[in-house]
Parts: structure tokens; C-alpha cells; sequence
């Protein structure tokens, strides 16, 4: 199949088609959305976080001494933060469906996935948001390092990967405090080599690790101070990372920690895995060798400077003859799926977040991606076959069949809609069993269901 | 942490394993392994073991908690002169009578100290002690349980529900099914979802099962699927057919505080769940074995908002006719300041892998050497605790 530049930009870089905008026309067009997905207006900061978490803990603690009105308003508090997750589903769906071009948004999916973190109680869900608008929005466009520094030492993955718990063995804190059982704790160290850097296969070993997690130590996040570095939790003396020394003999500094992850960052084999990585997200759970080794060396050349790693993608003949071998994974489809119903941002905005959780969290946990809840450090699963499960499917197909008459108050003609969905790209199958349909309902279901329109 | 670490490997293999195992592989055409059945109930939340099965004849029980602590005198139904049910399982006291409810005290997996639910319910399910390197864990013990069973196939195990269930997670394939997941197409609607998808082998064959599954376990009355008794009662479909192995699990156990509502409702799923696999299994009750088990227990002393926090030692709950059942199987530690693990919690005295171990070897054969070593690697199983009938 022969498909145009802007039906295959929109549906293989984007969110898909809409007919509230045209899809972009120029790999240009895509490139810019980088930028517009910069933090916007709602964003949220670490000082809201914190204040949100202070008024936690204190509501938490006074509820026993002021009665049954403490104990409401801590209720209420824990009632809206439980929330929370849902108003930033709302929000990213109204960014998803309102983008012309889409590439940007899928970025902040991408990379938010790449340095996973999860928000295990009430009270961290707007450190998550805070973790979004800081660590990754502002640094899409930009050189890997700068990504990779707010990220893993912004106060949410120090809390994900437990690096609150890790403590120089030999810090003045633990010599202090012989009692209190402190030690290392690697996770963080782990995940940055493991995950965020370099690849599990890459040349390193244990103690690479071990020399890291000591490196980290003093990166903590108390909610009541400003400060994310102690210099009494931190490990005395040089580390060796990769045959590099940090530190030394001077006090500890978080510039040290900035160093490491600069020069982890640079690393070729990093280079190599996050090509490969951006290859299976954006193209294929298989990329073609000359596609990844493209994206590796323009990576290398440049520094890590995401823009111009991105420009070889988008300009990729690969988008094309690979098209259709990826699966849209639960929340791509969800918001594609409001995007061909022509639902707007505004019209996202003003739904009530409880419904947001029944129609939409429910689905996506249905799907098999509860929203902002994978598993491990390792974010989602790219396969195909692992989004198109029988019980998977079947939820899709159960949205497809119920959702779309909640949310547009007159149902498209079905053989309009497969234009509008799928452009020139819907299949023989498709055109063949959309006009059969008993009803629109039906008809409009066919397509949303339909391997054509779940495939990207 | 090692728990999200080993996510990581299982979900690889998981990728991996789909593309090997069609989901009807040649080995569907085996035999069923036996008639046995096994049910494993997670309980998320680490249930109070001290609160479900009353020690009430320990005289420190009633000091550490003024209010929690009821005995027969409060209404708890006496078991044995010593331990207690709590009355939010009263349903189940008649199972208990017929020999077919037994319990565990004192039980814990390897998880120490950090009390974090995540962490301890990804051990208890990956079935692995704390001192395996993180890179031999795979995916969960029911799992490699399945791939020690020579004629698994896909349909042998089952996870019920929309959660992720680690203890199934692995290389031997299970099925995984929502009770509430709909699938209700118009013949037409089906017939042109099988056109659209007929040329898409992935979609095809996705659409196959979950229509197969949609067909044969879609009852009339629909309401009231996605509670714990419609957990147990699709359990209970599969089982009588080509299924052995299902696992769910039943929330809501963190009772920080006003325990007796909290887990009130905790109590309720859990013996509707059980009750309903009874009466949905029929006859094949009598070949079932239902371990319920938690993450870890809680504090031996109540705290100042009539709840309890995180503890350590807690209590398996067993259930079915396969059981020696009417029983408290196991020692008891005491309740005294010294008997106490870390001043605060109940001393764990055995490792409840160790019960599940036994169970496995009694019902499907598997070697001890096995069990001690790849399916809950590292575990010494220790005497025989003779938990089946």
C-alpha cells in the first residue's frame, strides 16, 4: 500500500486522524509539535507537590485531636487526590486529540514510559504530574543528558527506585547512628545503567552498579525541605563508574552525581539502546538494522541531541514499508479513537473526572495499561502480541460498541467515518464490512474495532 | 528492587513465550494432568491473621487489643477451645464443621522489615526467597509450578480477574480472563469482526478465544460479575472443565484503621469467593484445594485508631474438600513481650511456601527436590504439615 506522508505522520508519529484539523504536511510540521509540548498552563511544580503532601501528612496526623471534622476534611482531601490521576488522564487526552501534528505528545509517552515511575499513594500523584512537567516536557527537544539529570534525580524517582532508603555506608549519618540499620540500596543505580542508559547487554558489571548506588548517595527528597542533596547521607571518598573516578577527597557534591550521568548519557552504547528503543515505539517491534544504526549514529554525532535524532525518524522510508506492524497500545487508542470522533480538548475538559474513571480509566485497565500503573521500572511492553489479547480485544471492542454514542451526541455514517478514521488507508476487509453494519452503532464499532485502525 | 526487577525478566519471557506458545499448541490434545484442583487466593492488603483466627486463649491477645480482640465471649465462634473465627466468617463455620475450612497461624514469606504491600506481594507471588539473585527470578511459582507439570496447556491454569497476576506469569502459558469483560455481538456484528479479521492471524486468534471464553462462560444473570463471588463462581466454570490451577485475588485488607469495618468487607468477599467455588465446583469440591494467603501480617498491638499497621507473621487460610480441614494446623509463638518479632509482630515460625510446597507435592506429584529448588528456589519444606486429606 502506497500511504501519503500526512495520513502515515498522523497515524504512525501521532494520534491519528481528525477532521477538526488537516494532518501534517511536512516532516517540519511534525518536528515542531516537539516544542508545543512544552509544559502547558495546568502544569504542576514540585513546590505544589510538596505543599500537597504537607497538607497530607498534617490533615493525616491532626484528624485523631480535632474530631469528626478533622476526619472529614482529611477524607475529602484523600477523596480528591485519589482523583488526581484521572484529572491528568483527562488533561492528556485533551493535549492529544486538541495537537495538530501529535508527534510531541507521543514523546511525552514515550519518554515518561523510558523513565518510568509510579505514584504508589494519594499524596504523590501530583509529584508524578510535577515529575512530567519538569523532567520531561521541557527536555523533549533537547540533549539526552539534560532528560536524563532532571529525571533521575527528580524527587519522584527517587522515591519510585527507593533511593530515600540509601545511605552511604560509611556517611557521617550512619556513622552517627550505629544503631539505625542503614545501608546502600541499588535500585536506582541499577535502573539508571540498566534501563535508562546503557542496556541490560551493554559492558558493564555489578560493581559498575554498586559504585554508582554509592555515587548516588545524599540524592533524597524530604517533602519539608528544599534540599535534595545531604551531604551527610552521602558515601566519603572517590567511585569508579565505567573506569571513570568521581568525587574525591573534598566534600560530596550533587555535581559529581551530574557528572556521571552526563558521561552515561554520551555513552555509545546508550546511543545504541535508546535508538533501537525509539525504532520499536515509533516503527516496528522489529526495527530493520539500517533504521536503528541510522538513528545510533546521528545520536552519536550529535551528542544525544534528540531533535536531530528525531528528524531521521520522521523522515524514515521505514515508516512506510513497515506501516501497520505496530499495535496502538490502550491509551494511543483511546485518544485516536476521540480524535476520529472529532471529540475536542474542551469537550474532554468538561467531563466529570469520576466519569473519566468509569469510562476511560476503566477501559484502559480493561485494555491491560491501567493508567500510570506498569508494572516494573521497564514501563510497558512493546509487542503487538501483547496488547492484542483475548481479553484485551474484547474490551476494545466493547468500547468501540459503547462509548462512542456517550460521546458525540449524533453518530457519524459508519462508510464517512472509515474515511475520516483511516483516510486512504483502510483495507479491503474493511470496505467490504463497514456498509454491511446493522446499525451506525455497529458500523462506527466495525471500524473503531477493526485491525486496520488498532494497527499503526 | 529485586520485585520490579523480576517484573522486568518475567514480562521478556512473557513476549517471548507468546510467540512461541500459539495459543493452541499441540499439547492442547494432552490430557488434562489429573483431576486435582488448585485455587490460590491473594489476599492484597496483608489480612490480620491474628484478628481472622483469634488466639483468644492466650491471655496476651486481649491485653495488645482492648478493643479488636473478641473471643467467643464477643461474638467470635470458637474453634478449638484456644483459637476463635471471626464472625465476618461465619458463613464459612460450616466448612469448618465438615472438615473443609483448616487454617495456618504464624506463617510468613522471606519479606522482612520494610512492610511495603508492593514489594511483599510481588515476593509472595514470585514465590522466591530474598536471598535469590534478582536475575534467576522468574515470573511467579504457580507458573513454574505449570511447567513441572508434564500435560499443561494453556487452558490448565487461569488468572481471574483484570489484575496482572505475577504468581502466573512465566514461560508455561495460562489464560487470563474478566469475569466482567463483555463481548456481546450481534450474529452480524460477529460475522464481520471474523472478516475483518480473518487474513490478521494475531487479531484472529484473539478474537477466537475471547469469543470462545465470552460464549461459554456469559451467564444469564451478568450483575455482580466483577465482586469476589463472580470471581469464584467463573473460577468454579473452569475448573469443571479443562482448568486445575486458578488464582484471584481479594483486596481490601490495610486496616489502619477502624478495622472491624474495613475488614468486615474484606471478610465478606473472601467467604462469598469461597462459597461460591464450593457451590459452583459441586462434586468436584471434594478435589479442590483453596490456599488464601497474604503479603504479611500486622502488628500484634492495635494502634490508637482501632486498626492495626504492617506487620509480620500472619495466617493462611485453607479451604476445600480436599483438605484436612476442621484443624489449626501448626505451632503457636505466644503474644508475650519476648515472643514477639522485633518487639511488634507476630513471630513468624514457618515459611507458608513451605504449605503451599506440600500441597503441590500431594496433589500433583512434583518431586521435593523440585519444589525446594526451581519452583520456590531455595526453600527448605521442612516435615510434612499434612494439610491434605
Amino acid at each position: 500500500m502506497s500511504v501519503s506522508f500526512p495520513e502515515l505522520a498522523a497515524i504512525r508519529l501521532g494520534y491519528g486522524l481528525s477532521p477538526l484539523m488537516p494532518p501534517p504536511a511536512t516532516p517540519g510540521e511534525v518536528l515542531d509539535s516537539v516544542a508545543a509540548a512544552a509544559p502547558g498552563p495546568e502544569a504542576v511544580t514540585l513546590e505544589q507537590a510538596r505543599e500537597v503532601i504537607g497538607r497530607h501528612l498534617a490533615l493525616g496526623r491532626n484528624r485523631m485531636d480535632s474530631g469528626s471534622e478533622g476526619q472529614a476534611e482529611f477524607r475529602a482531601l484523600n477523596r480528591e487526590l485519589a482523583l488526581m490521576p484521572m484529572v491528568e488522564l483527562r488533561q492528556r487526552l485533551a493535549r492529544a486529540v486538541d495537537a495538530p501534528a501529535g508527534f510531541g505528545e507521543r514523546l511525552v509517552q514515550f519518554w515518561s514510559d523510558h523513565f518510568t515511575t509510579r505514584s504508589n499513594a494519594t499524596n504523590t500523584h501530583h509529584l508524578r504530574l510535577a515529575f512530567i512537567d519538569e523532567a520531561i516536557r521541557p527536555h523533549l527537544g533537547g540533549r539526552f543528558e539534560a532528560m536524563l539529570i532532571a529525571a533521575n534525580t527528580h524527587p519522584m524517582m527517587l522515591r519510585y527506585l527507593d533511593q530515600g532508603r540509601s545511605i552511604g555506608p560509611n556517611s557521617r549519618a550512619a556513622r552517627n547512628n550505629p544503631n539505625r540499620r542503614m545501608g546502600l540500596n541499588e535500585n536506582l543505580a541499577r535502573e539508571t545503567i540498566e534501563l535508562h542508559t546503557l542496556g541490560v547487554d551493554a559492558g558493564y558489571d555489578q560493581d559498575d552498579v554498586r559504585q554508582l548506588a554509592e555515587l548516588l548517595t545524599g540524592l533524597v527528597f524530604r517533602p519539608k525541605t528544599d534540599e535534595l542533596f545531604l551531604k551527610n547521607w552521602a558515601e566519603p571518598g572517590a567511585e569508579t563508574v565505567l573506569g571513570r573516578s568521581y568525587g574525591g577527597d573534598g566534600p560530596a557534591r550533587i555535581e559529581d552525581i551530574h557528572a556521571v550521568l552526563t558521561d552515561l548519557a554520551r555513552h555509545p552504547d546508550t546511543a545504541r539502546h535508546l535508538a533501537r528503543k525509539l525504532a520499536v515505539h515509533f516503527v516496528a517491534d522489529e526495527p530493520s538494522p539500517a533504521l536503528v544504526d541510522e538513528l545510533a549514529a546521528t545520536w552519536g554525532e550529535s551528542g544525544g541531541d534528540l531533535s536531530q535524532v528525531y528528524a531521521v525518524l520522521v523522515g524514515h522510508p521505514d515508516l512506510a514499508a513497515q506501516f501497520r506492524q505496530k499495535v496502538r497500545q490502550p491509551f494511543d487508542y483511546l485518544a485516536s479513537t476521540l480524535r476520529a470522533l472529532g471529540v475536542s480538548g474542551q469537550a474532554i475538559l468538561a467531563i466529570e473526572p469520576r466519569r473519566i474513571r468509569n469510562d476511560f480509566g476503566a477501559a484502559l485497565t480493561r485494555m491491560g495499561q491501567p493508567w500510570y500503573q506498569p508494572v516494573g521500572p521497564d514501563g510497558w511492553a512493546e509487542p503487538a502480541a501483547d496488547w492484542i489479547t483475548p481479553q484485551g480485544l474484547a474490551a476494545r471492542i466493547e468500547f468501540s460498541l459503547k462509548q462512542p454514542s456517550r460521546l458525540v451526541e449524533t453518530l457519524p455514517d459508519p462508510r464517512d467515518f472509515l474515511h475520516t478514521a483511516l483516510g486512504s488507508t483502510a483495507g479491503e476487509a474493511l470496505n467490504w464490512a463497514v456498509p454491511k453494519a446493522e446499525s451506525a452503532r455497529e458500523g462506527v464499532a466495525m471500524v473503531l474495532a477493526s485491525n486496520d485502525f488498532n494497527r499503526r | 528492587m529485586l520485585s520490579r526487577r523480576l517484573f522486568l525478566k518475567s514480562t521478556a519471557l512473557i513476549g517471548c513465550s507468546a510467540a512461541a506458545h500459539p495459543l493452541l499448541s499441540s499439547m492442547s490434545f494432552a490430557a488434562a494432568p489429573g483431576e486435582n484442583r488448585l485455587v490460590v487466593i491473594i489476599l492484597r492488603g496483608a489480612m490480620d491473621g491474628l484478628d481472622v483466627l483469634q488466639p483468644y486463649g492466650d491471655p496476651e491477645l486481649a491485653r495488645l487489643r482492648p478493643t479488636l480482640a473478641m473471643g467467643p465471649a464477643k461474638g467470635a465462634l470458637d474453634l478449638d477451645g484456644f483459637y476463635a473465627l471471626h464472625p465476618g466468617l461465619s458463613a464459612l463455620y460450616p466448612l469448618w464443621q465438615a472438615g473443609e475450612l483448616g487454617f495456618v497461624p504464624a506463617v510468613s514469606t522471606p519479606y522482612r522489615d520494610k512492610r511495603s504491600h508492593f514489594d511483599g506481594q510481588d515476593l509472595l507471588e514470585a514465590g522466591t526467597g530474598n536471598d535469590l539473585p534478582v536475575r534467576f527470578r522468574q515470573g511467579g511459582w504457580l507458573n513454574r509450578l505449570l511447567q513441572a507439570m508434564p500435560g499443561a496447556m494453556s487452558e490448565t491454569a487461569y488468572s481471574v480477574g483484570v489484575e496482572e497476576m505475577l504468581i502466573l506469569s512465566g514461560k508455561a502459558p495460562a489464560r487470563s480472563w474478566a469475569p466482567d469483560a463483555e463481548l456481546e455481538l450481534s450474529p452480524q456484528a460477529q460475522l464481520l469482526l471474523d472478516h475483518l479479521y480473518h487474513e490478521d492471524a494475531l487479531f484472529r486468534d484473539a478474537a477466537a478465544e475471547a469469543n470462545q471464553i465470552a460464549a461459554e462462560t456469559m451467564q444469564p444473570e451478568r450483575r455482580s460479575r466483577a465482586d469476589a463471588a463472580g470471581l469464584g463462581r467463573f473460577a468454579a466454570t473452569r475448573l469443571n472443565g479443562e482448568t486445575r490451577i486458578a488464582s484471584f485475588s481479594v483486596a481490601g485488607w490495610d486496616s489502619h484503621a477502624n478495622q472491624p469495618a474495613v475488614i468486615g468487607k474484606a471478610m465478606t468477599r473472601l467467604s462469598d469467593a469461597i462459597l461460591a467455588l464450593r457451590e459452583g465446583l459441586g462434586a468436584n469440591w471434594a478435589k479442590t484445594t483453596v490456599l488464601a494467603m497474604t503479603e504479611f501480617g500486622r502488628t500484634a498491638r492495635q494502634n490508637g485508631s482501632n486498626g492495626t499497621d504492617h506487620g509480620t507473621g500472619g495466617a493462611m487460610l485453607m479451604a476445600g474438600g480436599a483438605i484436612r480441614g476442621g484443624r489449626v494446623i501448626g505451632d503457636w509463638p505466644g503474644l508475650g513481650e519476648g515472643d514477639l518479632y522485633a518487639g511488634r509482630d507476630l513471630m513468624p515460625l514457618r515459611d507458608v511456601r513451605a504449605h503451599a510446597a506440600w500441597a503441590m507435592a500431594g496433589l500433583y506429584g512434583i518431586p521435593r527436590n523440585q519444589l525446594e529448588t526451581s519452583i520456590f528456589p531455595g526453600l527448605d519444606m521442612g516435615d510434612d504439615p499434612r494439610i491434605l486429606a
